[in-house]
């Protein structure tokens, strides 16, 4: 397996294969339900959870209805701070800034702590063709980049990997990258973590350059929060010289005030603890303490493109905390790689196809890669209407129209797999309009119903392949309800 | 056109459906804190939520601080410590080790064979178990206290003790490097579940003084 996405087969027919991994849905089942129990207690020791998580989404619609101004605020604050603010409109710029930036220190090596935006741009790639080695810290990135893996959950990219194929990576690769596994490692959590720690520590110790994202970002006193659990985090963004964080420009919050929302909301959602044990916040630089140079790329890759789209761009209120994914039961069965993208589940699926456009295979088909049952929008702490956004993004697919990429307007052609389902609908239309058609054709479909197909030829073939066709009535109901009145002429 | 302008550009034109001028406060009816309790009540939210999250919690009074110190160290059987330039002296009066001090010329490396590390902290929340460092005197910078794998840290109470986050953050100064600590470190990246101790402090004592 390599570690890109990029190329990926539709939804479905990644899904296909996923769910025949029996190893795989163990996992994902043993891990998605351990969370969602320990998420709910966590939420329910907050009587106004539903207010915080509505502040929550008002302080991120305001974000983004001012997003340049914001923007141009923390741009000054960062810089007053002692940071110096790059912009980058791609993920190649971005890329491009970062090498330039690693290369002027004179190194050939960095620690990364955890971070989606870089995934998403393929940093770590990128830097590899300049000569810049890139050493993921985080542990399950560090699983992750050592079995050569994609990532397939945003808080837990190795959640795919139980403790054993775990202990079997570490075995095998962790001497090709540095300090080898201790000698007979178990598969015991606590042995895997330790392993982790004597292998990535020389690497801590020793790094001069360290590469993050944030979490948030604070427009009126320039301050960058990267909240996490291990320390690897801690390591990165205060042991190096330089720190280069890569940050999307949706994560601002207008004030520090605002913090206070966020700090409750998404611990409790996503690693389901109160408090997670680590949250690093900085602005800009402190003499004596930490980086002497700080520097902060704002990445836009798509994010201006989704804020156009007046239903769609509330997935820019998303904070990553993932709990989406962990109660969605189609990302519970398919598991994160089949989304082709770092940002699987329910969020991926509305959140790709605007970053990314619906032009591909894979992007096109992820607004369906969903049942619309709606708990992902019940979790989500910044109550992100996911149906809602998946059933418009399914009509752009189907029906074309207009949208923004890369800054200009563009008319999106209908896709073509759909052309059977447009003419089903438009055959629906004339038929719902003409009652003696409708009745007539009910008629005929009651008569003939022993003939009918278990599945439907030509290009209804995929659709009934993963449902039944509904059973047609010996008797249309019109004619049932003029033959006896509702049943009240006993002729039911 | 640099790419500031271009993203400005785009940001401003997405936001064509947007009417011109500033929005009102964002209404923010969710609670400062969450429950009624009085200060002793507090302080006893605070241990039992550090030490659901496996920090080790202690609690003494001024008098016997420098003896409760002492002997943790010496349970550790630590032979260095690191001491922040402003730490209260008395601290570790009763403390046989060897004092290293918190110096900007310091090597990670050089930090990693140091035993221990005692500080204070600039305040500490009741509701999430967790105390927050500020880079203050007491304090120091931001490594010492992440590098060594034992961290004493003396919590003043009640004065340092808020309920809340919220209560936490108005007492903060964003200006300053904060690190906010919740237990000693863990992981919950092996299916799901938490394992405490993997780059930070693995053993967390919080010493409550009153």
């Amino acid at each position: 397996m390599s570690g890109t996405f990029v190329g990926m087969p539709a939804f479905p027919v990644a899904a296909r294969e996923a769910v025949r991994d029996t190893t795989l849905r163990g996992n994902l089942r043993h891990a998605t339900h351990t969370i969602r129990a320990k998420r709910a207690r966590a939420v329910a020791e907050l009587d106004d959870w539903e207010r915080l998580r509505q502040a929550g989404k008002r302080i991120k619609d305001r974000t983004l209805r001012h997003l340049d101004r914001y923007l141009v605020q923390l741009e000054e604050s960062v810089t007053a701070a002692g940071g110096v603010v790059h912009w980058a409109a791609d993920a190649d710029e971005a890329n491009r800034i970062v090498s330039e930036l690693v290369k002027a220190t004179g190194e050939t090596e960095v620690v990364k702590v955890k971070s989606m935006a870089t995934q998403e741009i393929a940093l770590n790639e990128a830097l590899e063709a300049q000569g810049i080695h890139a050493y993921e810290t985080d542990l399950a990135e560090l699983i992750v980049q050592l079995g050569e893996d994609r990532p397939s959950h945003i808080l837990v990219p190795a959640i795919h990997r139980n403790r054993g194929e775990i202990r079997d990576i570490f075995t095998r690769e962790m001497g090709e990258w540095g300090r080898p596994a201790p000698e007979g490692l178990t598969d015991t959590p606590a042995d895997l973590a330790e392993a982790a720690r004597l292998h990535l520590r020389e690497k801590f110790l020793r790094a001069k350059v360290g590469i993050s994202g944030a979490n948030f970002m604070v427009a009126e006193t320039g301050t960058l929060v990267v909240v996490e659990s291990e320390g690897n985090g801690r390591m990165c963004l205060t042991l190096p010289e330089t720190l280069i964080s890569v940050v999307g420009i949706e994560k601002i919050v207008p004030t520090w005030q605002d913090l206070e929302v966020f700090l409750q909301t998404l611990p409790r959602s996503s690693t389901a603890e109160r408090m997670n044990p680590y949250t690093s916040m900085w602005t800009g630089t402190t003499d004596g303490d930490g980086p002497r140079s700080f520097h902060l790329v704002l990445l836009d890759n798509g994010r201006t493109d989704t804020l156009a789209d007046e239903v769609g761009r509330q997935a820019l209120r998303c904070i990553r905390c993932s709990a989406c994914l962990n109660v969605c039961p189609v990302y519970e069965r398919a598991g994160g790689h089949a989304y082709g993208s770092v940002y699987p589940g329910p969020i991926g699926a509305i959140l790709s196809p605007q970053l990314r456009g619906t032009g591909s295979e894979i992007d096109a088909s992820l607004p369906y890669a969903s049942s619309l049952c709606g708990a992902c929008y019940e979790v989500c702490p910044v109550a992100i209407d996911i149906p809602e956004v998946l059933v418009h993004l399914r009509e752009r697919v189907v029906e074309g129209g207009e949208a923004v990429r890369e800054g200009s307007k563009v008319r999106l052609r209908p896709a073509k797999g759909h052309a059977a389902e447009r003419a089903a609908m438009r055959a629906a239309r004339w038929a719902l309009t003409r009652p003696g058609a409708l009745r007539t054709g009910q008629r005929l479909a009651s008569r003939t119903r022993r003939l009918h197909p278990r599945t439907l030829p030509g290009p209804g073939r995929a659709w009934s392949g993963t449902r039944d066709l509904p059973a047609v009535p010996a008797e249309p109901f019109r004619d049932w309800w003029q033959r006896t009145r509702g049943g009240k002429d006993g002729g039911a | 056109m640099s790419s500031r302008e271009r993203i400005l550009g785009r940001v401003r034109r997405a936001l064509a459906d947007v009417p011109p001028g500033e929005d009102g406060p964002v209404e923010r009816d969710y609670l400062r804190e969450h429950g009624e309790r009085t200060v002793e009540e507090t302080v006893d939210l605070l241990a039992e939520n550090l030490a659901d999250y496996r920090a080790v919690v202690h609690r003494t009074d001024p008098g016997s601080l420098p003896r409760v110190v002492a002997d943790l160290l010496a349970a550790r059987g630590a032979s260095t410590v690191l001491v922040p330039s402003g730490l209260d002296e008395g601290w570790l009066a009763a403390a046989e080790v060897t004092r290293v001090r918190d110096e900007a010329t310091s090597t990670p490396h050089e930090l990693d064979q140091v035993d221990s590390v005692v500080t204070g902290c600039a305040v500490a929340v009741a509701e999430t178990g967790t105390i927050v460092l500020d880079g203050s005197p007491d304090q120091g910078r931001r490594r010492i206290s992440l590098i060594p794998d034992h961290h004493i840290c003396v919590v003043r109470v009640p004065g340092q003790v808020v309920a809340s986050v919220p209560q936490a953050l108005e007492r903060l100064d964003p200006a300053r490097p904060l690190t906010w600590i919740s237990g000693p470190s863990a992981t919950s990246d092996i299916e799901l579940d938490r394992v405490e101790g993997v780059h930070g402090p693995r053993t967390l004592e919080v010493v409550l003084v009153r």
